[in-house]
């Protein structure tokens, strides 16, 4: 098994395709999604994790693609100066995947890269501007 | 007869390197097995501390004069614009001032960089006046080209604060950071068992004239802070449930630290400064000794709603805000400080350090602080 970000780009005029529908029922994947972005007439945006053996992953990728949705592999990651943080907490505050978190004993801010689920909301939500993106 | 203490005689045990200093932490922990009668024989200074964002700072700086001499009467400092109507070459420049549309980079910024040596953009123009014949400037300056270069904070150091949630269903953008919809948060901004004012809740030992540590350096409590309100309701250990009393704050900003001293910008909301303070509670008496003993399950406050009306939704304590979850109307919600315990610790530390090796003496007040002070609202009179 293999999990893997990806984010679909769907097209102003994309059809109603179940896409994440058929991609449980018919590949049998596990969907998680972690932003969605779609309205009709407009340029669509859906970040979702995928979860199956890789050939599976390889077939629905391909389901997707045929569909007129882009499905790009996210390997970006969030990153932070950690030498200039001051441990306040505002981070965590906005990371309800849990990955930001102020440990009890030392009030030191404490980072689990595996489990942000990429929101983003950190980049914002920290006063000293400290995270970024890193482009794998 | 209950043992008591003078400033005076503490200062003595500093000078003679016998002086026992705890942090707040450290007694509020030596309290769970003490009675305040033996932490008073035992103890003699509490170093208290607290780092967390406050609007209501900013420096006073006076350029120096330029040949021919000029009013400066409207003025930027990168572009942020200071306040000039103070003399000809004086300024004030406060912490949350932006130069829209740039909202992210404000005074606090120029304020940093200035503490930490780098050159800044002054530009100012006047009308010119027989006195002051120069009409315009453009320059760079820092803090070795200036000549004052003092932090006055209107209002730092608030005794206790709110905690914000929000029950709506869009996220909400505040100076108490990003609350997420549906009470997805709670942010929550002191240092607790730590934070100056709750050690010393009814102001006995801090009032004007008050030495502490500001920013890195020595600094001194100028005025009771704006906003400064006792009427606050006190809960059954003697602690102000919600904002109550505050201190306005002067130091030698030429001397401070960016270690303690930091610009934030807070999204949609706009710019503030963390600002690191210490202050020293001496242990006069007894009931001193049981002030400083406070922890963080006996500090209580109040659970707004910043997302429709600032409703109180209910109370929490601190220990409950520390632990990262707090229960409201039976759902758990995460908590997250804005207030660095960690560099609060920091300070409290070297403000210890400091006084237990003879580099710090404590002071008595020159004044106390109104021991009743309201708020009035600000009414639509016209």
């Amino acid at each position: 098994m293999k999990s893997r970000r990806f984010v679909l780009t769907f097209p102003p005029d994309a059809t109603g395709e179940p896409i994440t529908y058929n991609l449980i029922k018919k590949y049998d994947i596990m969907v998680n999604i972690v932003k969605a972005d779609v309205s009709p007439g407009k340029i669509g945006h859906l970040v979702m994790e995928m979860t199956a053996p890789v050939k599976v992953l390889k077939d629905g990728m391909e389901y997707i693609r045929k569909q007129n949705v882009e499905c790009d592999p996210i390997d970006k990651k969030i990153s932070y100066k950690e030498d200039l943080c001051i441990h306040c907490g505002a981070c965590s505050a906005v990371c309800f995947a849990g990955a930001l978190t102020m440990e009890k004993q030392t009030a030191e801010l404490s980072f689990e890269a595996e489990k942000c689920v990429m929101c983003e909301l950190c980049l914002t939500a920290c006063p000293l501007k400290l995270f970024s993106i890193d482009l794998g | 007869m209950a043992k008591k203490r003078s400033v005076e005689e503490i200062n003595e045990k500093i000078r003679s390197g016998k002086a026992v200093v705890l942090t707040a932490e450290q007694v509020s922990a030596m309290g769970r097995e003490s009675t305040p009668a033996e932490v008073m024989s035992r103890v003699d200074v509490v170093t208290t501390a607290t780092f967390g964002p406050m609007c209501s700072s900013g420096v006073f700086i006076n350029f120096g004069h330029t040949s021919p001499p000029m009013r400066m009467e409207r003025l930027t400092l990168n572009n942020v614009p200071a306040c000039g109507g103070v003399a000809a070459v004086d300024a004030y420049l406060g912490a949350t001032e932006t130069a829209l549309p740039h909202d992210q980079y404000g005074g606090a910024h120029v304020i940093e960089e200035l503490i930490a040596g780098k050159d800044v953009l002054l530009q100012a123009t006047g009308k010119g006046t027989d006195c002051y014949p120069r009409t315009e400037i453009k320059t760079l300056v820092n803090k070795d080209t200036i000549n004052e270069f003092i932090m006055f904070n209107p209002r730092n150091a608030y005794q206790n604060y709110n905690v914000a949630v929000n029950s709506t269903g869009k996220i909400k953008y505040t100076y108490m950071g990003t609350l997420l919809p549906s009470l997805g948060n709670a942010n929550f901004s002191t240092s607790g068992e730590l934070s100056p004012l709750l050690n010393d809740p009814e102001l006995r030992t801090i009032g004007v004239g008050t030495r502490i540590f500001m920013g890195g350096t020595t600094g001194y409590v100028a005025w009771n802070g704006t906003q400064f309100n006792t009427g606050k309701p006190v809960n059954e250990h003697g602690v102000p449930v919600g904002n109550a009393a505050t201190l306005a704050l002067i130091g030698d900003a030429k001397l401070m630290n960016t270690r303690f001293i930091r610009a934030a910008y807070f999204e949609k909301y706009g710019v503030s400064l963390f600002v690191g303070i210490g202050i020293p509670v001496p242990l006069l008496d007894e009931d001193m000794a049981r002030r400083v003993m406070i922890r963080n399950s006996q500090i209580e406050t109040n659970i707004i709603d910043y997302g429709s009306g600032y409703e109180v939704l209910g109370r929490t304590d601190y220990q409950s805000l520390f632990s990262g979850e707090i229960s409201l109307k039976g759902k758990k919600i995460r908590t997250a400080p804005l207030s660095s315990v960690k560099v609060a610790r920091e300070i409290a530390e070297l403000l210890r350090e400091e006084i237990t090796t003879g580099r710090f003496f404590l002071t008595e007040p020159v004044a106390l602080f109104p021991k009743t002070t309201g708020l009035n609202k600000l009414e639509i009179r016209i």
